[in-house]
């Protein structure tokens, strides 16, 4: 299981790897926001916390379709069917490697794209406690629609109409927590809400991604 | 004799060919009685006017929005549970005639909205449920269409049946924590509407009744509409299975 | 390890294209499987490998003791042909390379990436993956695509040596590799079509 977490990492460090495509579409995303909506910081101030949870959850969606479909090219995923490893061990350290070389990245640059949309002081905090304990949801759902759409050819759009809406109960306690947190308010129940959505979405949704993979497989 | 045979599909043809007038007749009945009572026979409400006619044709069509999911989730347990290919091209019926009541309830709970409450659209917890749920059936129609392979595509639309029916309750939960909303309380089937006792947020007799046939045709027209549509997608698999036939013999 | 194969039936996009295949693979021997195109070689050996279930039939010996080389070979380009060795033989437990490395003569380029191989030389990497997973049956379905004469010997060295080492191996394939293996025509088992009228049958 490390072995497939390591080479998963080495493959997103190397040439053609996309680590860091993530980030600067994050980047990308949170310097537009101020031209569309203006400069006026007391606005960006109330639209910061959403708006950077909502560019995090774009540059998450943005990698997905890579994620199982260049192994399935190439016949890997053949290949660890086969292998002593559970397919749900597989799915679980794909999203695992998915969460370290993509979310956990956008949670470090988060409070630094902070500072660009005027995010709040009391905010920072929240921001990254809500993206670090949200974003891996993000990537476990991710790893459902990837392996949903692995063996389609133009995967890639079907893959965000399937994941998007699921994104949604994530999407709403972590930019509640990181609202809530901007704004002074007690933010405990919905960060504990989303622990829970992230908790129990790693906890099943693996299942379902390995039994759809065995499918797409076949 | 067992309900499994109608999995057959030349049985479940035969059969839905024989009831299927009764369901269009009833159906049609049923609709056209409840709309006419309702708009004609019923007085306006004394705080929403003639507006509140409107519920004859957005409850029925929110309740099927709601229940051709449910339908689609049994069957979509019934095919990855017992195998059967009706099973599954039912639930596949049923998609598009889901969407569509999802997106009648949506318009007409708009045009209710609009002198109700002043606007077209709120991000209020109800309306923004059913927007995700339209969202819901639009990803599984897609993904329907976008499988070559017949029983690989009805795996994989049954699994992410059973997964978006859990994410869809979660965003349920999760919306009415994010916003409280404006949308008066699922009133039909609460004890006092059926009893007229409290006017204040709950359906009297006199809609309730008019109502109530309208749902009933509702449910009718749904039940016809994918016993037709299940119909056309068994021949038309019927068709390709054929097709392949010829193919292979040649 | 025994592999035990009984009135196996299998479908491909749906339509039946083998049935009534039995046979039985015991230790130290290799079978070769012929067939035109298009006759369910490859579907069977992946129905074999586990990846896709029979229509009916039983299917013994699979579990855990197969290792599978298909079509692609499963190799990632950035990685070199050490690291992708290595990656294959710590999923499937084992530690040890050297010897398939040798055994493909793959030792002057261990550490180039694998991107910058040839076929062939992607091809034998590919084969070498089958000595790292220490699985008793290989199941090789078309080995020898883009190998040389003198590639086809070292894979037909390295098979003998498996087989000698008590292992068994299952190959679809066209050429003539020089091994003492049995041959199992799957011409003769081209699946009948369906009748139309059965329990849902009339959807294959």
């Amino acid at each position: 299981m490390k072995a497939l977490l390591i080479r998963d990492l080495k493959l997103a460090m190397r040439a053609g790897g996309g680590f860091g495509l993530g980030l600067a579409f994050f980047l990308i995303v949170t310097v537009l926001i101020p031209f569309s909506v203006g400069p006026q910081s007391a606005l960006l101030a109330t639209i910061a916390p959403g708006g950077l949870w909502l560019g995090a959850l774009l540059a998450c969606l943005l990698s997905l379709d890579r994620l199982l479909a260049l192994d399935w090219e190439d016949g890997t995923l053949d290949l660890l069917a086969t292998a002593p490893l559970p397919l749900e061990s597989v799915v679980t350290i794909k999203a695992l490697a998915h969460w370290l070389t993509t979310g956990l990245p956008l949670v470090l640059i988060a409070p630094a794209l902070g500072v660009l949309l005027s995010l709040p002081a009391p905010g920072y905090f929240w921001l990254v406690i809500s993206l670090l304990v949200g974003t891996p949801a993000l990537s476990v759902i991710g790893t459902f629609g990837a392996a949903l759409t692995v063996g389609l050819k133009r995967g890639g759009l079907l893959l965000s109409l399937l994941v998007l809406p699921l994104y949604v109960p994530t999407l709403i306690f972590g930019a509640e927590v990181a609202r809530r947190g901007a704004t002074g308010m007690e933010a405990t129940t919905p960060l504990l809400l989303l622990a829970g959505i992230t908790a129990g979405v790693t906890a099943l949704l693996p299942f379902a991604s390995a039994a759809v993979l065995r499918v797409n497989l076949r | 004799m067992s309900l499994w045979e109608y999995a057959n599909p030349k049985k479940f043809l035969t059969t839905s060919e024989r009831v299927l007038p009764v369901f269009w007749w009833l159906s049609g009945a049923c609709i056209v009685i409840g709309l006419i009572w309702g708009f004609f026979f019923t007085p306006d409400d004394y705080r929403q006017g003639s507006t509140v006619k409107i519920i004859y044709l957005h409850v029925p069509s929110a309740l099927m929005a709601i229940n051709a999911w449910l339908m689609m989730l049994v069957a979509s347990l019934i095919w990855l549970i017992r195998r059967h290919h009706v099973s599954a091209l039912a639930a596949r019926a049923a998609a598009p005639v889901g969407a569509t009541m999802t997106v009648i309830a949506l318009v007409t709970g708009a045009i209710w909205g609009q002198p109700m409450w002043g606007t077209w659209w709120a991000w209020d917890p109800r309306l923004t449920s059913f927007l995700i749920l339209f969202l819901f059936y639009l990803g599984y129609i897609a993904l329907w269409s976008a499988i070559e392979d017949p029983d690989t595509a009805a795996d994989l639309t049954s699994v992410l049946c059973l997964v978006g029916s859990v994410f869809a309750i979660l965003s349920r939960y999760a919306v009415n924590f994010w916003n409280q909303g404006l949308h008066q309380g699922a009133s039909v089937m609460r004890a006092g509407a059926i009893t007229g006792t409290d006017t204040e947020e709950k359906v009297s007799n006199i809609f309730f009744f008019p109502l109530m046939v309208c749902m009933v045709g509702f449910v009718l027209l749904f039940i016809a509409l994918v016993l037709y549509r299940t119909g056309t997608e068994i021949r038309a698999r019927r068709i390709r299975a054929l097709m392949a036939r010829e193919r292979m013999a040649a | 390890m025994t592999l035990t194969v009984s009135d196996l039936s299998i479908a491909r996009g749906g339509l039946p294209v083998l049935q009534g295949v039995s046979f039985a693979l015991a230790r130290g021997e290799a079978l070769v499987l012929r067939g035109p195109n298009g006759i369910g070689k490859t579907t069977l050996l992946r129905t074999l490998a586990g990846l896709q279930p029979p229509i009916t039939g039983q299917i013994d010996g699979n579990e855990e003791t197969i290792a599978y080389a298909g079509h692609a070979d499963g190799l990632k380009p950035t990685l070199t042909v050490e690291e992708n060795l290595h990656f294959w033989a710590e999923i499937f437990g084992t530690k040890e390379i050297a010897t398939a490395i040798d055994a493909y003569e793959l030792n002057g380029l261990r550490s180039r990436p694998a991107g910058a191989l040839s076929a062939g030389q992607k091809r034998r990497l590919g084969l070498a993956r089958m000595l790292v997973t220490g699985r008793p049956i290989w199941v090789l379905d078309e080995p020898t695509v883009s190998l040389d004469t003198g590639a086809v010997a070292m894979f037909a060295d390295a098979v003998r040596a498996h087989l000698g080492k008590g292992g068994s191996a299952l190959i679809a394939t066209h050429i003539e590799l020089g091994l003492d293996a049995r041959l199992l025509d799957l011409g003769g088992y081209r699946a009948s079509l369906p009748a139309l009228d059965d329990f849902d049958g009339s959807f294959v």
